[in-house]
């Protein structure tokens, strides 16, 4: 870039040895994307529900179809996923959790608890709506 | 301090200001935590409407959403994701498009989807709730 000042560069990814707490980060940036290209879902439910009934009855169908369950899922885990690990954001803001110990323990909660809640979440709305 | 190659130019205004090259300060950060705050608050209360009026028939579904308690809460669901949203993108852009024009456009596509989705979120819930 023409004019801009000549800052040392940091390493970029394929320097560093993959570590748990790296992923994460990086699935926390992945899932919030994935997140933001989901909220039309919620949207486009919200619009056909107040459009007429047979754009909700269409939308219906495919959020109740085989492929739109699976994308719900995929959507919930990344919103759990998202949210927990704004949740360690919100602890590691305070100063604590920085050390080695908190922050891999941090780490396998954030995944463990993301897909140990999606299922929980999916079991719930499966006995609730049948 | 010492003037290191290539921040010379910079005036001490600019360097009192500490806006930094993203020529804004701690107001993003502050931004993304706060609604990030909203974002739980609100989800772990919309979570369970959405679920309970999804599937059902049409009229049953406007009756739930309809609820002025259930349209502000998803209004105010819609309002903090979609700011959350933004400025994460804004984020993720200024990371990945090196190129000042295409970040630019990214920019702004970025501020447009946001605001579009938003609006269109907003506006059918409240034709939802005022029984349109």
């Amino acid at each position: 870039m023409a004019g801009a000042a000549e800052r040392p560069l940091s390493p970029h990814l394929q320097i560093y040895r993959p570590m748990l707490t790296m992923m994460m980060s990086i699935v926390h940036r992945i899932t919030g994307v994935a997140l933001y290209l989901g909220t039309p879902l919620l949207v486009a439910w919200l619009l056909a529900a107040a459009s007429s009934e047979r754009a909700f009855t269409f939308v219906n169908g495919i959020y109740g179809s085989w492929i739109g369950l699976l994308l719900l899922v995929g959507y919930s885990w990344a919103l759990i996923h998202h949210a927990l690990g704004g949740i360690r954001h919100f602890v590691w803001d305070t100063g604590a959790g920085f050390g080695p110990g908190p922050r891999e323990l941090f780490a396998k909660l954030t995944i463990g608890g993301s897909i140990a809640l999606t299922a929980v979440l999916w079991i719930v709305i499966w006995l609730v709506k049948g | 301090m010492s003037a290191t190659p290539g921040s010379s130019m910079r005036t001490p205004r600019r360097r009192v200001a500490g806006l930094g090259s993203a020529r804004s300060g701690t107001g993003h950060f502050w931004l993304q935590r706060v609604t990030a705050l909203a974002n739980l608050l609100l989800i772990l209360i919309a979570l369970p409407i959405v679920i309970w009026a999804a599937g059902q028939e049409q009229a049953q579904t406007l009756a739930i959403l309809g609820h002025p308690l259930v349209a502000i809460v998803l209004l105010l669901l819609i309002f903090s994701v979609c700011f959350h949203m933004r400025i994460g993108m804004q984020v993720v852009i200024e990371d990945y498009v090196p190129a000042e024009g295409m970040k630019v456009l990214a920019l702004i596509a970025n501020t447009f989807f946001t605001i579009a989705v938003g609006s269109a979120g907003a506006f059918a819930v409240l034709k939802i709730s005022f029984g349109g």
